[in-house]
């Protein structure tokens, strides 16, 4: 084992900043991170053990006791819930013959839940030991229970298994025509640094992962910071519930990504870039490994880009299960090896980022923007769109449509046009910009998808009438606990106490003032947390309790006050203990008038 | 000339790169704070401090003082979130002030008496932790953690070791132990460590100590905290 963990070590050049990685490497030969293992990375890495420790139990792939040597997560999104989900995990867990969440006594298998894995056009979806599964079904299952039974190594599984559609339904500017390989970067050096960032100023592209700052002033102040070492990284932790463009850009645009990364880095002086690229996306990592070869190989990327005496590489950071990650300060923590807790701010990380030096952190398709707006200049872009979202928003489109998919459109398209595209009749609501974004009704759907109206990362999850509003909240409400980093005490106690309070509520124990009190709960949570993730983590309630206030009355009892916890229930221990089970050892919940 | 801010229209000076609680201070301003202490690093996790800064909520111990702020630190709104938040620190661990050894020396037991919490108001999270007594000199009991993270700054900070460090995510975040078997008999603290006297609630105590006080000659059982917090740092930072 020793030899095996130095090999890693060794390949990782021992960097603190690349712990993940160890850890991941070492996880996928022994299944978890043993405490003899930690206390050899912590010599090695000079790091204190806690920090690995503390490293492990932050990220959900991650684990220091053993998983299955097959390693099984079902997406828990509530688009794969829609497609039958869970009565395939209990299937799966029946026919394996072990609990969710444990691992089976011979140690063979392992299955638990995870969150959206960003399959939500092709769910239910699952993950086998970091590779994503497609697709599943009854059927698709019965085979993979006999190849794990028949210990057959997983890359020895059938191909479709892992098939992954790129499901294009709607191109516009930027998945239209993609560009040559170098082209962006040529016409960036011919027209000059500064030149290009005027482009890029006059385009008005705003970050497309959904905050909608100004990517040309981003990186103005970037290069404009005293300090000349300076990163690029690009964010493809697209975890929110719903999204999956991110993974069909990267599937098939990666040249232009990277070209956007690497004409960021020329203009603001960055010569190492990062693409931190979710964990549940390891499928793509291989594949993406190869293009930035082939890069280096063209003179794209390296040293001396283009004979232009620019240098600037780029490294693929895997994330291991984190949501929170996707907040850029997070982001650069994890890049650095470390818990993805976001930071205080300011200082940005325009000023300080990575290593705590100057960096620009933008989303994935903000980059594949970047390299067309370098070919074909700003104004180009700038005349789609509205006036204050300029442009085109990709959109990953799941839920209750006929052409779940990627769809590109012009933004200021309305929510209307985009549920005709897509097929989707009889609609309920939409939950636009995932679950951290707004849930509207469908007579909202005139609105128009921009940021001037309805911001959007991209997630865009349809629900029929069939569907239980109160069960896609919950799904929501349960994923933001679940995610929450824990650092503050608004979001770390208050995600949980709003899971609780609305468990209460649907499971039928909630009375008047329990809505009132789940309200307040939600301005608590959403006003005082630190970040973005506690910020929005009580919107699915927020916008659904606006606009279905029904929905929960009726989930009410009359009684002015029932507990939160079922009191008969409660002495159940103090029975056992007192050897009696007469009438007078069961007490009613509430006396009713 | 001084640069200053307004805090519930009292204008307050303050020196480049002072955070809004260390001008707060300087001006004997009590902002409430648990994991908050001028000696160490600002943390900005228990979320005690939050004021408005023209309208927007930050938190004072890590949001710098700028030129022409408007902040709201005393409102009704403000006191109301904090009272919650104070709640949320009592139902999140197991609080049981009368039989614990810090009652009356406990920041968390006054900054509750402060803001005048009556109950818990939410539900009890009845969290399994433990306790480490297995230090001759030191006890930590896990109940009353708060995560306000000063022994782990204090331990590498002032201390110049690793002792402590927070560990798991979300609600299930912990406080752990740096020694092979997790154990603090087996960690290199020491006594006389910072890291052994920061803890602002009953969760690391010095054995051998306990009451000798007596109950209602304590710390808080005379003063309120933002008398105490004041006249403490601001001696220091003043």
């Amino acid at each position: 084992m020793q030899a095996f963990i130095q090999t890693i070590i060794d390949k990782h050049e021992a960097a603190p900043v690349r712990l993940l990685a160890i850890l991941r490497d070492i996880q996928a030969e022994y299944q978890h991170i043993s405490a003899a293992t930690i206390e050899i990375l912590a010599t090695a890495l000079k790091l204190p053990r806690t920090q690995i420790i503390s490293v492990i139990e932050f990220y959900s792939f991650l684990h220091t006791t053993p998983t299955g040597k097959y390693d099984i997560l079902l997406s828990d999104s509530i688009t794969d819930r829609m497609l039958g989900k869970q009565n395939l995990m209990f299937y799966f867990a029946s026919q394996l013959k072990l609990k969710i969440g444990e691992l089976r006594s011979d140690g063979l298998v392992s299955l638990n839940n995870t969150s959206c894995t960003g399959m939500c056009d092709q769910g239910p979806a699952g993950i086998v030991n970091g590779y994503a599964l497609t697709r599943l079904d009854r059927p698709r299952i019965d085979a993979i229970i006999k190849l794990i039974e028949q210990h057959t190594p997983v890359k020895q599984w059938p191909a479709e298994f892992f098939a992954v559609s790129d499901n294009i339904y709607q191109a516009g500017l930027l998945l239209q025509a993609p560009i040559k390989p170098g082209d962006a970067l040529k016409a960036h050096f011919q027209r000059g640094a500064q030149n290009t960032l005027a482009e890029i100023d006059i385009s008005g592209l705003r970050g497309r992962g959904g905050a909608g700052f100004k990517t040309a002033m981003k990186w103005r102040f970037c290069a404009a910071e005293p300090e000349t070492e300076r990163y690029v990284v690009c964010n493809a932790d697209e975890g929110e519930p719903g999204t999956f463009k991110d993974r069909v850009i990267l599937n098939s645009y990666a040249h232009q990504v990277f070209e956007g990364m690497t004409v960021c880095a020329s203009i603001i002086g960055a010569e190492q870039g990062f693409l931190y690229l979710r964990g549940e996306y390891l499928h793509l990592y291989e594949k993406l490994q190869a293009i930035l070869q082939e890069r280096r190989e063209s003179a794209l990327l390296g040293n001396n880009i283009l004979n232009q005496g620019i240098n600037f590489d780029i490294e693929i950071r895997l994330g291991c299960g984190a949501y929170i990650c996707g907040e850029e300060s997070a982001l650069i923590e994890s890049l650095e090896g470390k818990r993805g807790i976001p930071r205080n701010r300011p200082p940005y990380p325009v000023s300080q980022g990575y290593l705590n030096k100057p960096t620009v952190v933008n989303n994935v398709e903000t980059f594949l923007a970047s390299t067309k707006i370098a070919v074909h200049g700003g104004q180009w872009f700038a005349d789609v769109g509205t006036e204050q979202s300029q442009g085109t928003k990709i959109l990953s489109i799941s839920g209750d449509c006929a052409k779940p998919g990627i769809y590109e459109y012009a933004f200021g398209v309305t929510v209307a046009q985009v549920l005709n595209d897509c097929g989707a009749y009889d609609v309920l609501g939409i939950q636009v910009g995932g679950p951290s974004g707004t849930f509207i009704d469908i007579k909202e759907s005139q609105r128009k998808l921009a940021f001037e109206d309805l911001a959007t990362g991209g997630s865009f999850i349809i629900f029929n009438q069939s569907r239980n509003i109160l069960d896609i909240v919950k799904n929501f409400t349960h994923f933001f606990a679940h995610e929450s980093c824990g650092f503050c005490t608004p979001c770390r106690v208050g995600t949980s106490l709003l899971k609780k309070q609305l468990d209460k509520i649907t499971e039928g124990h909630g009375s008047a003032g329990d809505i009132v009190a789940l309200e307040e709960l939600c301005q608590l949570v959403k006003n005082n947390s630190h970040c973005g993730l506690g910020q929005t983590a009580a919107n699915p309630i927020l916008s659904t309790l606006q606009r279905y206030p029904e929905r929960y009355a009726e989930k009410l009892k009359d009684i002015s006050y029932e507990p939160g916890f079922d009191l008969d229930a409660s002495l159940e221990t103090a029975r056992h203990l007192a050897n009696r089970d007469d009438a007078g050892a069961h007490l009613t919940q509430v006396e009713e008038d | 000339m001084h640069k200053t801010i307004t805090i519930d229209g009292q204008e307050v000076p303050f020196e480049a790169g002072q955070t809004i609680m260390d001008a707060a201070i300087s001006a004997d301003i009590y902002i409430p704070h648990l994991c908050h202490n001028p000696d160490y690093q600002p943390h900005g996790s228990c979320k005690l401090c939050t004021v408005k800064v023209n309208g927007r909520n930050c938190s004072a111990c890590t949001f710098p003082a700028m030129e022409g702020q408007d902040i709201q630190n005393h409102s009704a709104d403000l006191e109301q979130d904090r009272l919650r938040i104070t709640q949320m620190l009592f139902v999140e661990g197991n609080h049981f002030c009368p039989s614990c050894e810090k009652t009356g020396n406990c920041q968390l037991q006054a900054v509750a008496y402060y803001l005048k919490m009556h109950d818990n108001h939410f539900p009890h999270f009845f969290a399994n932790r433990e306790m480490d007594a297995s230090h001759p000199e030191i006890l930590i009991d896990h109940n009353r953690c708060i995560f306000c993270n000063l022994c782990v700054r204090a331990s590498q900070e002032k201390d110049n070791k690793n002792v402590f460090a927070i560990s798991g995510r979300g609600i299930n975040k912990r406080l752990i132990i740096n020694s092979k078997s997790g154990q603090l008999k087996d960690s290199d603290i020491d006594i006389n460590d910072c890291a052994a006297h920061i803890c602002p609630t009953g969760a690391i105590l010095i054995k051998g100590t306990g009451y000798q006080v007596p109950i209602g000659q304590r710390i808080y059982d005379q003063q309120k905290i933002d008398e105490v917090s004041l006249a403490e740092e601001s001696k220091d930072h003043g």
